[in-house]
């Protein structure tokens, strides 16, 4: 796997999307969900807010970066902040 | 609530393991490349959020997807209509449809670098037909120096190659139409406009979101024809995101920048697309 360069922070980002979509699939496999209305202008299921989530939150980390001088730890936890939002009320 | 059976996902297992190797391992090496300095496998040091800080505030990135953006918007703003107008006014049977359907996969069968040839040459004063023409009619056209000429021409080859595309599929959607649509609206002595306002677009919104979706990603990604037509020149008026990239990974051979500036173009493609597709699925939804 030397070929791919591997870091341990992008092995981590990767462990915590993988372990995302995981227990995503098994809590829709047990409680399947419907498509409902929040506070986003579409219906959205359980997935599609995953999906709003983690790309908002690239956005953000982007925002951060290229905006300001502020530490990325400050992207990641309006990141987590925005995906939370986004799955409990989205 | 209705239940759904998800069972028929484990049939897509085949494509996923595909897309994981050729898409999705090479993605997460190009996320691994974009927080480091690499020299080669062995040597490399690991340097943060440091290529996008340079990468988001480096002003040929701005400049370019400036120029990708508003070339993205022109290709749509002029290869949708034409190609719906060019679908509408085809023939719907006989001898005719049949050279039509074959006239306008000639352009679709061309290869990218073969196009930006054909119009490098078409446009040129000397031996060029379009050139040599226009410089005839009064026009002081020359696709190499002027910038507004230039990207006429890039525009106008997309448009050439790629509308053919946007009305086979818009073709296609329309003989799908059942009859019995037009015969409702012979009875209500419904105009032109009518029909196609009523019945014929709302029909050919699944096939118009096809075509959106591929011309916007394909015009965004462009990168063959107007390295060949134009160079990126005059200066960098017609250089776009993917021919900046290029110049970046192969020829400064910047791979740490590179990989980040991948990304952000990644995540650009993939918001518009996921916006063109959600506003065009769920516009009925929520009238």
């Amino acid at each position: 796997m030397n070929w791919m360069a591997w870091t341990q922070p992008t092995a981590i980002f990767f462990a915590v999307i993988a372990l995302m979509l995981i227990a995503m699939t098994v809590w829709e496999l047990r409680s399947p969900s419907a498509p409902r209305r929040g506070f986003l202008p579409i219906a959205t299921t359980r997935g599609d807010r995953l999906f709003i989530g983690l790309l908002g939150s690239a956005y953000w980390h982007l925002m951060v970066i290229g905006l300001t001088d502020w530490s990325i730890w400050i992207a990641t936890a309006l990141s987590a902040v925005w995906l939370f939002a986004v799955m409990r009320w989205g | 609530m209705k239940v759904q059976n998800n069972h028929a996902w484990w049939l897509v297992l085949p494509v996923f393991a595909l897309v994981a190797f050729s898409a999705i391992l090479p993605m997460m090496t190009v996320v691994n490349y974009s927080v480091q300095d690499i020299f080669d496998p062995t040597t490399r040091f690991f340097v943060g959020t440091d290529w996008y800080e340079k990468v988001l505030t480096d002003p040929r990135l701005h400049d370019s997807l400036l120029r990708q953006f508003i070339f993205s918007a022109c290709v749509l703003a002029i290869e949708i209509p034409l190609g719906i107008a060019v679908a509408l006014s085809m023939p719907t049977k006989g001898r005719w449809a049949s050279l039509c359907l074959i006239v306008l996969a000639i352009p679709l069968l061309i290869p990218w670098n073969v196009v930006g040839t054909i119009w490098q040459i078409f446009g040129r004063g000397d031996i060029g037909l379009l050139g040599w023409a226009l410089n005839a009619l009064g026009f002081s056209y020359n696709y190499a120096a002027d910038t507004l000429d230039a990207w006429v021409t890039v525009l106008v080859m997309d448009v050439w190659h790629w509308t053919s595309l946007v009305a086979l599929l818009c073709y296609s959607g329309l003989r799908a139409i059942p009859d019995v649509y037009y015969q409702a609206a012979r009875i209500d002595r419904a105009s032109s406009w009518a029909v196609f306002r009523h019945i014929q677009l709302p029909k050919l919104k699944s096939v118009l979101l096809i075509a959106v979706m591929l011309r916007f990603m394909d015009s965004f990604m462009i990168y063959t024809e107007p390295f060949v037509l134009t160079g990126g020149g005059p200066g960098n008026a017609t250089t776009f995101l993917s021919q900046t990239l290029t110049k970046m990974a192969v020829g400064q051979f910047d791979l740490g920048p590179a990989a980040a500036f991948s990304l952000i173009y990644f995540l650009i493609i993939l918001l518009v697309s996921w916006l063109f597709y959600t506003a065009m699925t769920h516009g009925d939804q929520n009238r």
